[in-house]
C-alpha cells in the first residue's frame, strides 16, 4: 500500500466493475496522437504485410472489405489511465490477415500513414486476439480515431492499437516504436500496468 | 522508475477553477518543458487513484509545479483543489514523456498553440526558455473562454515585457476583455497566420488542449504547409 493521503476517499467502491490496476471509467472516448491527424482516402489505402525475407502481402480498400468481417466487442485500456468498456468494432481479423503469410517471425511492427509505429510480439496479432478495424459504433471509423483502419489489440494499453495503420513488418528481432522509444513499456499489458521502461 | 513521496509545499490559485501546486520532492531529477508527472492518491483502505499532470515549470530543486483544472464530478481533481492540505503526502512518479518537449538547448523558432489548460506545459516551455537564457523567438496563441479564465495571467504580462523574444497572443472564444478587437471567436487561419510563424521560418510547433482544439489546430497548421512532423500535439482528454 501507498502513502495514505489524509482526507481522501476517492469513488465509493462497491459495484464498480474490475479494471487493470491504476485504470478508471469513461464513458467519452479520449484522443491521445503525437501529432496531426493524416486523413487517407479509401482509393489511396492499402494494407501491407511485409516478412522477414521482404515478401510482401497486399491489400487495397476493396479487397480488405472483401475479407470476412468479425464484430468484436472488447475493453479498451489507454496507458493515460481511462478506460472503457464494452467498445463495438468491424473489421478482419489478424489471423485472416496472417493466413498464408510464410513467416518465421517472432515480432511484429506496426507502422501507420503519418509515420507513428509500434511494437508487439506476433503472438498477440494471433489467436483471435487482434484485428483490423474500419468500423466503430456501426460507423465509419473516424480519422481522429484512427480511420479509415487502425488496428485493435485490446489486451494490450491502447497505444499498440496502432491508429491509421499502413501495413506490418514482421522481423526475428524486436525493434521498439514511437511510444516505445519515448519510454513506454516494450509490451504494454494493462494488468500488470505495464506502463513505462522498468514497469 | 518508482512512486516517490513528495509533500505539498504551497498552492497558487490561477483561476476560480484553477490551482498551481508546489509540491518537494525529496530526490526529484531534472526534467523537460512538456514532461508530465503521474500523482497518485491513497485512501486509508488503501483504494487508490493516480492521474497524469503536465510539469507546469522547470524544477526549483526538489520542487515541481503542476497546474490543476478542477474536472467537474472529477475522482482527483476536486480533491487536489479543495482537500489537500499543505504539507501532507501524495505519491509522484516522473518525469514521463519524451516526444511532447522542447529542449533549451534548440534555437529554432517555436510557436506554441494552447487551449484551455492545455497551456501548462507550453508555460514549462516559456519559463524553461527564460531559465537557459535560450533567445529561440517564442510565440504563444492561447485560447481561452473568457479573461478571468486565462491561468499565470500576471506573470506573462510581465514576460511578454521582459522576456525578449516572447510574443502572446490572446484568443477569446466566449467573451473577450472590453476594448478588445473583435468578436469571441475560436482560433482560425487569421489568427495562426498573424500570431504564428511562417512555415517557410521551419518552426518547431506544440499544440495543447481539448481534442476538438487540437484536431482544428494542427489541420490548420498543416493546410498552411507546416509540415507534419514538424507539429507535436498532446490532447488533454478527461483526467477527472
Amino acid at each position: 500500500m501507498g502513502i495514505v493521503t489524509p482526507g481522501f476517499t476517492g469513488r465509493p467502491r462497491s459495484g464498480a466493475p474490475e479494471l487493470p490496476p491504476g485504470q478508471y471509467l469513461t464513458p467519452d472516448f479520449p484522443v491521445l496522437s503525437a501529432g496531426p491527424t493524416p486523413r487517407v482516402p479509401h482509393e489511396s489505402w492499402e494494407f501491407v504485410i511485409t516478412t522477414e525475407t521482404g515478401a510482401e502481402y497486399r491489400w487495397s480498400w476493396a479487397e480488405m472489405m472483401a475479407l470476412p468481417q468479425e464484430t468484436p466487442t472488447v475493453d479498451i485500456h489507454c496507458v493515460t489511465r481511462w478506460s472503457k468498456l464494452g467498445t463495438s468494432w468491424q473489421g478482419v481479423s489478424l489471423d485472416t490477415l496472417l493466413d498464408g503469410v510464410d513467416t518465421a517471425a517472432a515480432y511484429a511492427l506496426a507502422h501507420s500513414y503519418g509515420g507513428y509505429s509500434t511494437n508487439l510480439p506476433l503472438d498477440d496479432l494471433r489467436a483471435g486476439r487482434a484485428w483490423l478495424v474500419h468500423t466503430y459504433d456501426g460507423a465509419d471509423l473516424p480519422a481522429e480515431h484512427g480511420g479509415p483502419a487502425r488496428l485493435l489489440v485490446p489486451h494490450l494499453y491502447f497505444w499498440k492499437s496502432a491508429k491509421w495503420v499502413r501495413g506490418i513488418r514482421l522481423g526475428l528481432e524486436d525493434t521498439p516504436g514511437f511510444w516505445e522509444t519515448a519510454g513506454y513499456h516494450d509490451y504494454g499489458d494493462p494488468w500488470r500496468e505495464q506502463r513505462y521502461q522498468g514497469d | 522508475m518508482g512512486w516517490q513521496p513528495a509533500r505539498l509545499a504551497h498552492r497558487r490559485v490561477e483561476t476560480p477553477t484553477a490551482q498551481t501546486l508546489v509540491l518537494q520532492v525529496p530526490g526529484w531529477a531534472a526534467h523537460l518543458p512538456g514532461q508530465h508527472v503521474d500523482i497518485r492518491l491513497t485512501a486509508s483502505d488503501g483504494y487508490q487513484a493516480a492521474r497524469s499532470y503536465s510539469l507546469a515549470a522547470p524544477a526549483d530543486g526538489e520542487r515541481i509545479e503542476v497546474t490543476v483544472q478542477r474536472v467537474p464530478d472529477g475522482e482527483v481533481s476536486p480533491f487536489l483543489l479543495e482537500g489537500y492540505r499543505e504539507g501532507d503526502p501524495v505519491e509522484v512518479r516522473g518525469p514521463i514523456g519524451g516526444w511532447f518537449v522542447w529542449r533549451p538547448t534548440e534555437s529554432d523558432p517555436v510557436l506554441l498553440v494552447a487551449g484551455g489548460s492545455g497551456v501548462v506545459p507550453l508555460m514549462a516551455m516559456i519559463r524553461a526558455r527564460r531559465t537557459a537564457g535560450n533567445r529561440a523567438p517564442f510565440r504563444l496563441i492561447y485560447s481561452v473562454r473568457t479573461p478571468s479564465d486565462v491561468f499565470y495571467n500576471e506573470e506573462l504580462r510581465h514576460r511578454v515585457r521582459d522576456d525578449a523574444g516572447l510574443d502572446v497572443a490572446y484568443v477569446y472564444t466566449r467573451e473577450a476583455p472590453e476594448g478588445w478587437r473583435g468578436e469571441p471567436h475560436r482560433v482560425g487561419l487569421a489568427d495562426v497566420t498573424t500570431h504564428g510563424w511562417p512555415p517557410d521560418l521551419e518552426p518547431l510547433v506544440y499544440v495543447c488542449g481539448p481534442t476538438g482544439f487540437v484536431e482544428a489546430v494542427s489541420d490548420l497548421l498543416v493546410g498552411l504547409g507546416h509540415p507534419p512532423g514538424r507539429v507535436r500535439t498532446e490532447r488533454f482528454g478527461p483526467t477527472g
